[in-house]
């Protein structure tokens, strides 16, 4: 286990259920995880798994109703954000602990203009003058290299580009130098080109100011390049954790096996590529009817009748490898 | 921007012109002048008196000709004579409109100052018991009308203060310059705050679901600051649309209004010009309360672009 005081976030049993007309569903059952400082930590899954519930619920903007944290501690450098009043929170926010949203085209505030949005964000954590705010503001702007920041912090979000705007909420989300950084599917609305410039400019900041990252996507090949550790998650569970590295050698889980087979391979010059992608057979099931065993039996190519009664508990398969299938040790075999 | 604005007032030109035809024909077409009128009071005719003063008054002329009359003694600031009073039209008119001006000024500084900030506070807690509350007290602002409110605020007033507002051109204190404007002025605007607040309402639901105001929120801004800053700034602009239609609204509220409070401004004079077809007075006073809606008009999409920086006036 790391050294504990080098942990910048320490979620535990983390429990997020929403109250729905159809019914209750735990949108986050039950999910652990660390971050380590410096560290990026990938949580992938298809949607509706509850990756962006996890990462609302860590800045607890979870919409309440429906939602609700029912369980859990979020420890972000040992405080635990759940025990906190809503005033105590709002401090935290954009503070220690902050976000970069999906959507650049509209997560900004169409009518305020793009320094002032920045300013805000300084001037509600540090006392600072309008002046100096505006100082860090526009030196925030040239950090994520958007050129000529002073005459672009006088602009409103519909006069910068899908990238520069994803730019400038990085640069937003970094302004109060916060110990932990969540990016919620940070490139999947950008273009391909863009993509990878985004993506490289948040590692370079995380590694230039120390900052956690917890990385949400579904796109494996942004986990292969960013990650250290990978979370797997379905219908609101963990199915398995591990290093990329290992993750991608010897998955554990047929969830994460089927992910991996789905991505479509640039086929070797003079081979035909395959008529037909891989894809996991079925659909993501729905939250409010969960099976009472595996979540994935149902779609499972190895499931057998135990995977259907009962859930299978997560198990170290060594070097902090985890994995909830009682198949797992099958899974290496087949794949 | 400047061939906007250009291209913009040519065109209000034409409208007020196209009003200005519609006015004076309208009135024609209303059946019996003023002379029909004087000589069925006086109980007597005589069809050479008659004759006589249709030709004094200039309406025995082809319309056209009238049309013409009336148009270019306005351009050159000559706005005939009432045909009542015998006084310049003029005269009758201008002392008259700072009246109905505070009184339309105070209704709509009224209706905004409550409306937006109770629509807010319905969206922001919606569902809750407020919002119900003031969803019901907003309806039954659409639902009333002014004249009843007005009646009944001046039996109450009676009831409980053994007396009601009179107006006073010149009040002597604090108290009587509010009862005068004041009072008449809720009366009116009520019915336009409570629009204003609906219109608030939804607007604002609409806003606070998108992206920007997550945003807002993940910086750590206080409620207050995502509400009010983030949120009303972008949902206004519906809100200003349905101030400016109140605005050019207002007139027929306060038509009523005067009446019942027995105010002496425009829209009480306009009824009682109208009732004796009195040509100079009527054409003038609506040519005027035209001219009004339409810079109303032109006022409301001007504060768009002040509002929302994505809207740029262009050539």
């Amino acid at each position: 286990m790391a050294d504990r005081s080098d942990l910048v976030l320490d979620v535990k049993n983390l429990k997020t259920v929403f109250f729905t007309n159809s019914g209750l569903f735990k949108a986050v059952d039950d999910l652990s995880f660390t971050v380590k400082r410096g560290e990026t930590l990938a949580i992938v899954g298809e949607s509706g798994c509850g990756k962006s519930v996890t990462a609302l619920s860590l800045m607890r903007l979870v919409p309440d109703p429906p939602g609700r944290i029912v369980d859990g501690s979020v420890l972000l450098e040992g405080t635990d954000l759940l025990a906190l009043n809503e005033t105590e929170m709002r401090k935290i926010r954009g503070n220690r602990i902050s976000m970069i949203f999906q959507e650049p085209m509209t997560s900004l505030n169409p009518v305020i203009r793009i320094g002032d949005q920045i300013i805000e964000a300084v001037r509600l954590h540090r006392n600072l003058s309008s002046r100096e705010a505006k100082d860090i503001a526009v030196e925030m702007l040239r950090l994520v290299r958007i050129p000529e920041p002073a005459r672009r912090a006088k602009e409103y979000p519909h006069q910068l580009s899908g990238g520069m705007r994803q730019r400038a909420m990085i640069a937003m989300a970094l302004a109060c130098r916060p110990a932990l950084l969540i990016a919620d599917e940070p490139t999947t609305a950008l273009d391909v080109t863009i993509q990878a410039q985004i993506l490289a400019l948040i590692l370079d900041l995380q590694k230039e100011l120390g900052t956690g990252l917890v990385l949400i996507t579904h796109d494996l090949g942004v986990v292969a390049q960013a990650a250290q550790r990978v979370i797997v998650m379905y219908a609101g569970r963990k199915v398995e954790e591990a290093g990329v590295e290992a993750l991608f050698a010897a998955p554990r889980h047929p969830y994460t096996r089927g992910l991996m087979a789905s991505i479509p391979a640039v086929p070797a010059p003079g081979v035909a590529a395959p008529a037909r992608l891989n894809e996991i057979p079925g659909t993501v099931p729905s939250l409010v009817r969960l099976p009472k065993g595996c979540a994935f039996a149902p779609r499972c190519p190895l499931a057998v009748k135990r995977c259907e009664a009962e859930y299978p508990p997560l198990t170290d398969w060594g070097g902090g490898h985890l994995a909830a299938c009682w198949r797992a040790a099958d899974v290496a075999e087949v794949a | 921007m400047f061939a906007y604005l250009v291209r913009r007032l040519l065109l209000m030109l034409v409208t007020l012109f196209g009003i200005s035809v519609v006015i004076f024909f309208l009135l024609r077409i209303v059946p019996g002048n003023i002379v029909d009128i004087l000589f069925a009071a006086a109980g007597y005719v005589d069809p050479a008196d008659k004759v006589d003063l249709e030709k004094q008054l200039g309406i025995d002329q082809p319309l056209v000709v009238q049309y013409l009359h009336w148009i270019g003694g306005l351009l050159h600031g000559d706005l005939g004579y009432s045909y009542v009073s015998e006084k310049p039209a003029l005269q009758e008119i201008l002392p008259r409109i700072p009246i109905t001006a505070r009184l339309a000024g105070l209704a709509l500084l009224f209706s905004a100052s409550i409306g937006i900030p109770l629509g807010v506070i319905s969206a922001v807690k919606q569902g809750s018991r407020i919002d119900y509350a003031l969803r019901v007290v907003s309806l039954s602002g659409l639902s009333l009308p002014s004249f009843w409110l007005g009646l009944l605020v001046l039996t109450a007033s009676v009831a409980m203060f053994g007396q009601m507002p009179i107006f006073n051109a010149n009040p002597r204190s604090f108290g009587e310059a509010f009862a005068t404007y004041c009072i008449p002025a809720m009366v009116v605007g009520f019915r336009s705050s409570a629009l204003t607040m609906r219109i608030t309402r939804s607007s604002m639901l609409e806003v606070l679901r998108q992206d920007y105001i997550r945003t807002a929120r993940a910086k750590g801004a206080s409620d207050a600051a995502v509400n009010y800053h983030h949120a009303l700034k972008n949902a206004i602009l519906p809100v200003i649309t349905v101030i400016g239609i109140e605005a050019a609204f207002l007139i027929g509220g306060l038509i009523v209004t005067e009446t019942v409070f027995n105010i002496p401004g425009v829209a009480r004079f306009l009824v009682e010009a109208i009732r004796w077809r009195d040509y100079p007075i009527v054409q003038n006073l609506v040519m005027f309360i035209a001219v009004v809606v339409v810079f109303a008009n032109f006022t409301v999409d001007m504060l768009y672009a002040v509002f929302d920086p994505r809207i740029r006036y262009t050539d």
